[in-house]
């Protein structure tokens, strides 16, 4: 579970999170929506422990990790994957070389048994014909996908996706909306979902909560947060948004 | 703005760089123990910086070891002494002129590079995708590139001496009537005289290149990984990167000659 009790954190001049509270029950995909800078890829960054909070407490099970130490946070990230907004792959590296990228730094398999993980995975992300190539010369979508591969290779128990969808048309972005609710429901994996579409939140999502003025304005389950009179709800989850 | 709040801010910024790239050389040491791991990406990154720095590092230490020649040959000749023109200039190249043009060449061309690379992939959370993959990006990305510079700044540097020398050869002889064989021999004498394997004044030089591919290399990596805002960003850690060498290619090169001649 993951769970963040009054987080408040100033970047520079800016008040980014003021009281920030929510918590991700396991096996659950929560989103967190809400206006263009107020915070959302912040609050990720202090799950994996990229950001401490100046106050307040952030938990993954059970375990604080702004107080953890480098091998304790290490620890913990092999636990994780995050899925960066562009996908974030390695340049140099080819996509199956990106994907294999954490097994070969952290696990004991062998060359067979990595590639053998590796094409599982991106099979299961429908990029094994892509192989071979380098994030340069493939799509948004692909790299996103990839993104997601490296993410999912080390079987992780929770997964960070930071807009999996932006700039993205509506074909593949529904298309990445299935795979994170495959991730959930096939592999049980625990998912933490930013996002300022309607649609990712709707189809992956079980719980949404709403961010204004650095902390969760309105929370609730999908049905409960399409049927909210509240204007933040209205205006994110109205039938004219997306 | 208060002058002395701008003062202070701008002190606090250098010393947090200067801070940094200690940082840096210091987990970067502690790093070495990944070298085996990293051994093929540090090797290609040699190799590339190699040749993409020979040809200009080739080009600017012949015409270096000719203005030498050139500029000390037109004093020693109103003496009558140009045989000694072997000796000034093998001297000159081995000691300063060889290692300080493969320093700021290697600045220029890999250091640069090295920042921009670098600080790309900070800017589009290449390095935040590494933190979270449980991937030091010092043992990773830093380690490699510093072993690589370590490598080639004393490999070109000895080069450049040899070609340095070698134009300054091409001088004595053309303008100024020195044959190729004396100025040789006066170049041999001059790099032998102390009888050890390796002359004071060979080591000296390789051991300042050593010291400036280190120092070349830590500081364009802590420029990239410093890098913040995208494409203006980039550009401004190549900016520092490539200062930043050269300043320190100067101030080490000045405290290995006052160590090793004057510290006696």
């Amino acid at each position: 579970m993951i769970e963040l009790r009054d987080v408040t954190k100033r970047l520079g001049t800016r008040q980014i999170l003021e009281g920030m509270t929510f918590a991700v029950p396991k096996g659950m995909n929560y989103v967190l929506m809400g206006p263009s800078g107020t915070g959302k890829s912040v609050t990720l960054r202090h799950v994996i422990g990229i950001l401490k909070p100046d106050q307040g407490s952030v938990q993954v099970d059970g375990q604080e990790v702004p107080a953890m130490d480098r091998e304790q946070l290490m620890a913990l990230r092999r636990r994780m994957g995050y899925l960066f907004q562009n996908g974030a792959l390695i340049n140099w590296l080819s996509v199956e070389q990106n994907v294999a990228l954490p097994l070969e730094e952290h696990s004991k398999l062998g060359k067979g048994e990595v590639r053998d993980r590796v094409h599982e995975v991106l099979r299961m992300v429908g990029l094994q014909q892509a192989a071979e190539q380098f994030p340069p010369s493939i799509s948004g979508g692909m790299k996103l996908r990839a993104g997601l591969a490296r993410a999912l290779v080390t079987q992780p128990e929770y997964v960070l996706y930071d807009e999996p969808n932006a700039g993205l048309d509506p074909i593949i972005s529904h298309q990445i909306h299935q795979l994170i609710a495959e991730v959930r429901d096939r592999l049980g994996v625990t998912g933490l979902l930013v996002t300022h579409s309607r649609a990712c939140a709707t189809e992956c999502g079980d719980r949404i909560g709403i961010i204004e003025k650095g902390k969760i304005a309105i929370e609730g389950t999908v049905e409960e947060m399409i049927a909210s009179d509240h204007p933040l709800a209205k205006a994110f989850l109205g039938g004219g948004s997306d | 703005m208060n002058p002395f709040s701008f003062t202070g801010t701008a002190l606090r910024s250098r010393i947090d760089s200067a801070g940094f790239v200690v940082d840096l050389l210091v987990r970067t040491v502690t790093s070495l123990p990944y070298l085996g791991r990293r051994r093929r990406f540090a090797l290609d990154m040699a190799f590339n910086a190699g040749v993409r720095a020979l040809p200009v590092t080739m080009i600017v230490a012949a015409f270096a070891g000719a203005i030498l020649a050139m500029q000390t040959g037109i004093e020693l000749r109103r003496f009558g002494d140009t045989g000694v023109l072997g000796t000034i200039t093998a001297l000159s190249m081995c000691r300063e002129m060889g290692p300080f043009i493969t320093g700021v060449i290697l600045a220029a061309t890999v250091g640069s590079s090295m920042a921009a690379e670098v600080g790309t992939m900070k800017v589009s959370d290449e390095i935040s995708a590494l933190e979270v993959m449980s991937v030091d990006p010092v043992n990773y990305l830093v380690l490699p590139r510093v072993v690589a510079l370590a490598i080639m700044c004393p490999t070109l540097t000895a080069l450049s001496n040899l070609v340095g020398i070698f134009g300054g050869s091409i001088i004595a002889q053309q303008n100024l009537g020195v044959s190729q064989s004396r100025f040789w021999m006066s170049a041999q004498d001059a790099l032998t005289s102390s009888a050890m394997l390796l002359p004071k004044e060979l080591y000296v030089g390789l051991f300042k290149a050593l010291i400036f591919g280190i120092a070349i290399s830590v500081v364009s990596c802590a420029a990239g990984l410093r890098a913040t805002g995208g494409a203006l960003g980039v550009g401004l850690a190549v900016q520092t990167a490539v200062r930043n060498s050269v300043l320190l290619i100067i101030v080490l090169g000045f405290i290995v000659t006052w160590f090793f001649y004057f510290l006696e």
